[in-house]
């Protein structure tokens, strides 16, 4: 409990750090908010007068201010483009974005840790460098080129993938919203033909997401393994006549845990990056397609409440890393 | 009754990137039932890829069996599949290994460590298991066992952890334990009481022992065969008296006569004349207390009031084993950990009042050599450039001076002006460190402070690396701290002796003194735990331990 408290505690001066460089970055940036909301004709009073109500008038440290006496009431600010406050659209859209980058941790992890423990274990044979040649080809494909093709082969050619619009089909009522994630909720309410459309919806963005990270969690965990294999502790467990599976799982995997877990939760940080470029090709309602609208009209505010909660997001995933291998790992606690 | 385990003619290949060598050549060997062969060799030698071939424990990938037989029981072990060869493993021989420090895994407990052999093989259940491994955690001598099945191995010492790879290699009464340098990383009384444990097992379960070792001594204590190998060949087999009394392979001579024991002192102790070169008085470090499952350790005092002085040309030896704050007393001194309190005075000059600057210049005239010069060598610099640059640093000579200067030491401490071009990993541990020692010696100082500087050597090298110290001392007048757990090498270069124990000196007196009328019980207990390498000497094993178990808990009070 006291690692949680002592790990949290060391999350705020990040997160003001985080808020100062946003802050800088989103001012810095070319574009002017107040003139692209009066439109190209308007009149240069008009323009003024729509400073002054955002606040872009005052001095840099003010607005910096008001900007964090905002955020700590939970107010982050007003998306223009959309006529709604942004807390309201990141309440509807985040959830989507969410359940993708899980449901595309959840396919890396099952892929990408059987992948690294059989080319660890069968180092140098014909699967090993077959697995080494995927993760070469996943971690260097460009995911908005997987997403196209991905689109072309499964709904235009095939037929196989729904299109790529929305997180369920047309005509079907969305699940009650309990957690936001569409395949939570519906298995909530025992609603399948939900559950089905989907899953459908999902699986074909979160594989395009996850193929990335598969290819790095599997070259983690090969390495790690490969390191593992080779200690005295593993040589023990063989000289006790204990099974290959029970050696490799037990023993070495156990070892390798801690490494894989921290790998897993630097993903889920770039995860959350990488659907920014997904949910722009699938159409897919989250927050990453959301923020590209945004930048597009020169929206300052969604940007900034974006980018804060992809780092808080990181964070927390690193915060978790840290608290699952104190588990792993005796030694981290005694530490 | 025939032998229970005989190899032979075994050769085994292992392809590296360099090319396939062939480490085990034609070795044949035999372990009647029940009794105790000691596989002896220096590093190298062949000794611990024939053991674990046995079992076959080597990576599969680049190890191959070329040639020969292993028949153990009636059958051959080198054309059993790999199913059966798991039956054996483990429940009828059992590998205990030379690290326990890094032979257990790390995230698990002991419990699920030492059940899981009695689970696969004997087929109990989980509660059966848990019960049976507290019996075998008690019949190791492991008192608080309910605890330590909880414990992870890093909260247990070198020596409990030892005790449980036994409790565990035991677990299922195997019928040949393969011991492979089970005590070469503990302490000396922690080997004592681990290779008396080793034998009690022994002659109570009728085991037969493979005990693989370097160590003369540990062979003349325990077995009762000796083999003895060399470049990967056999060079001798005979009863452990014959090996001691009547060896008849030239090897086995010329290792018998690197033992320290059997060679003698080239000139005796010498007291200290004059002035004191090093003077140390009350010398204390303290160490801050560690974090350990969220609540802070007691601070512990490593050094506890140190005090000794060191003549000019002269050697003092401080001896204790690990934890002893030895290490810590000879880096305080040189300042490379900072003391918390006391005072040393180098050549009347007080160290602890000088400004960091003039320190880095007095450095110049204190060296140190590591026990582990590997560790402390840079493996991408050649020894060239690792070499110049204490030169560079504290002289003012040109490119060719210190080119002049570099060869001149090397030659010093017998390598050649030739070897300055190639890395550390080119070189052999004696030759690095001879490295070592002539990085100590490129500027001239007056005091060295050696760490355990031989004991990573084998033993034909570590004496030559003695003598190497011994003639550099008469010929650059050099005064020696040297540090060392060894007893038997510290009787061989000291003159003044430092006997410490959990920071404290128990003992501090001349060489003479020392070894023939030891006063302190702990320095009692030390020296009977040094193994003798005369297989006669075993009658007095009840009064060894005796002595033994005095002394340690002497110290521990």
């Amino acid at each position: 409990m006291n690692l949680v408290l002592r790990r949290v505690a060391a999350m705020v001066p990040a997160l003001i750090g985080v808020v100062v460089c946003i802050f800088v970055l989103t001012r810095v940036l070319p574009g002017d908010p107040a003139r692209t909301l009066a439109g190209d004709q308007a009149d240069p009073s008009v323009v003024a007068k729509i400073r002054t109500d955002m606040g872009l008038d005052q001095p840099l440290h003010l607005q910096l201010v008001r900007y964090f006496t905002d955020l700590l009431h939970g107010n982050l600010g007003f998306a223009w483009h959309t006529g709604h406050s942004v807390a309201s659209d990141f309440a509807s859209r985040l959830p989507a974005t969410v359940e993708l980058a899980l449901v595309a941790l959840l396919i890396a992890l099952l892929a990408g840790i059987p992948l690294g423990v059989i080319s660890a274990t069968r180092r140098d044979r014909p699967v090993d460098h077959a697995g080494r040649v995927f993760s070469l080809l996943g971690a260097s494909m460009p995911l908005f080129w997987l997403g196209l093709m991905v689109i072309v082969v499964f709904y235009n050619k095939l037929g196989w993938a729904p299109a790529p619009l929305g997180r369920v089909a047309e005509g079907i009522n969305p699940p009650t919203g309990i957690t936001g994630l569409y395949l939570v909720d519906s298995l909530l309410t025992g609603d399948f033909v939900a559950f089905r459309s989907a899953l459908s919806h999902i699986i074909w963005p979160a594989l395009c997401l996850a193929t990335g990270s598969t290819a790095i969690i599997a070259r983690m965990t090969r390495s790690a393994m490969l390191e593992v294999i080779g200690q005295d502790y593993v040589r023990t467990a063989v000289s006790k006549g204990l099974k290959p599976s029970v050696v490799t799982l037990k023993h070495a995997l156990r070892n390798a845990a801690p490494v894989i877990v921290t790998i897993s939760g630097l993903q889920f940080g770039q995860l959350m990056g990488g659907a920014v470029i997904t949910e722009t090709v699938f159409t897919w309602p989250g927050i990453g397609s959301y923020v590209v609208q945004s930048v597009l009209a020169t929206d300052y505010a969604p940007v900034q409440a974006f980018t804060l909660v992809a780092a808080v997001v990181y964070l927390a995933a690193n915060l978790v890393v840290d608290l699952v291998n104190a588990r792993l790992d005796p030694r981290i606690a005694d530490a | 009754m025939s032998d229970l385990l005989t190899v032979d003619n075994l050769t085994v290949r292992i392809d590296t990137s360099r090319g396939p060598i062939t480490p085990v050549r034609d070795v044949s060997l035999r372990i009647p039932r029940g009794k105790m062969l000691g596989l002896v060799g220096e590093s190298g030698s062949g000794k611990s890829v024939t053991a674990m071939t046995i079992t076959r424990l080597l990576p599969r990938r680049n190890v191959h069996v070329t040639g020969g037989r292993i028949e153990f029981d009636g059958r051959d072990l080198t054309n059993l599949s790999d199913r059966s060869l798991r039956a054996v493993r483990g429940k009828e021989i059992a590998t205990i290994f030379q690290e326990p420090m890094t032979a257990l895994n790390p995230v698990l407990t002991i419990a699920d460590q030492v059940t899981e052999p009695l689970r696969v093989h004997l087929g109990l259940s989980r509660r059966q298991a848990a019960d049976r491994a507290a019996e075998l955690l008690d019949m190791v001598g492991i008192r608080d066992t309910a605890r330590v099945l909880r414990d992870y191995p890093h909260q247990l010492s070198g020596g409990m952890r030892q005790r449980v790879m036994i409790a565990m290699a035991m677990s299922c009464e195997p019928k040949l334990l393969i011991a492979d340098e089970p005590t070469t990383a503990l302490d000396v009384t922690t080997q004592l009481q681990i290779l008396e444990l080793v034998m009690d097992l022994q002659q109570k379960h009728g085991t037969s022992v493979l005990l693989i070792t370097h160590d003369l001594g540990v062979v003349a204590q325990t077995c009762d065969e000796v083999t003895v190998m060399h470049n990967g060949q056999v060079q001798e087999t005979a009863p452990v008296e014959q090996i001691f009394e009547a060896p008849q392979a030239d090897y086995t001579k010329r290792l018998l006569s690197f033992l320290p024991s059997n060679r003698e002192r080239s000139r005796t102790a010498r007291p200290a004349e004059g002035p004191a070169l090093l003077e140390v008085s009350d010398l204390v470090k303290v160490f801050p207390g560690r974090r350990r499952r969220g609540r802070r350790t007691e601070p512990v005092a490593a050094v506890d009031g140190v005090s000794f002085s060191v003549a000019p040309g002269r050697t003092l030896a401080i001896v204790g084993e690990s934890g002893s704050g030895k290490s810590t007393t000879g880096r305080a001194l040189l300042r490379l950990h900072e003391p918390t309190s006391g005072s040393v005075s180098f050549d009347g000059v007080d160290l602890m009042a000088l400004p960091a600057e003039e320190l880095r210049a007095m450095r110049a005239r204190m060296q140190i050599v590591f026990q582990d010069t590997y560790a402390s060598l840079d493996p991408r610099w050649t020894i060239e450039r690792t070499l110049a640059e204490p030169l560079r640093l504290h002289t003012d000579l040109d490119a060719a001076g210190i080119r002049e200067r570099l060869a001149e030491v090397m030659e010093l401490v017998g390598l050649e002006a030739g070897h300055l071009e190639r890395f550390p990993h080119e070189f052999s541990g004696g030759q690095r460190q001879r490295i070592g020692i002539a990085r100590a010696l490129l500027l001239n100082p007056s005091l060295v402070v050696c760490d355990e500087p031989v004991s990573a050597l084998d033993v034909s090298v570590q004496a030559q690396v003695l003598e190497l110290l011994k003639d550099l001392q008469d010929r650059l007048g050099l005064a020696y701290v040297f540090i060392s757990h060894d007893l038997s090498v510290v009787r061989l270069i000291a003159d003044e002796v430092l006997v410490m124990s959990r920071g404290k000196v128990v003992e501090h007196g001349t060489v003479d003194e020392v070894f023939a009328a030891p006063k302190h019980p702990y320095t009692k207990a030390l020296l009977a735990a040094v193994p003798s390498p005369d297989p006669r000497a075993r009658l007095d094993r009840a009064q060894r331990r005796e002595l033994v178990e005095a002394g340690t808990k002497e110290a521990v009070a």
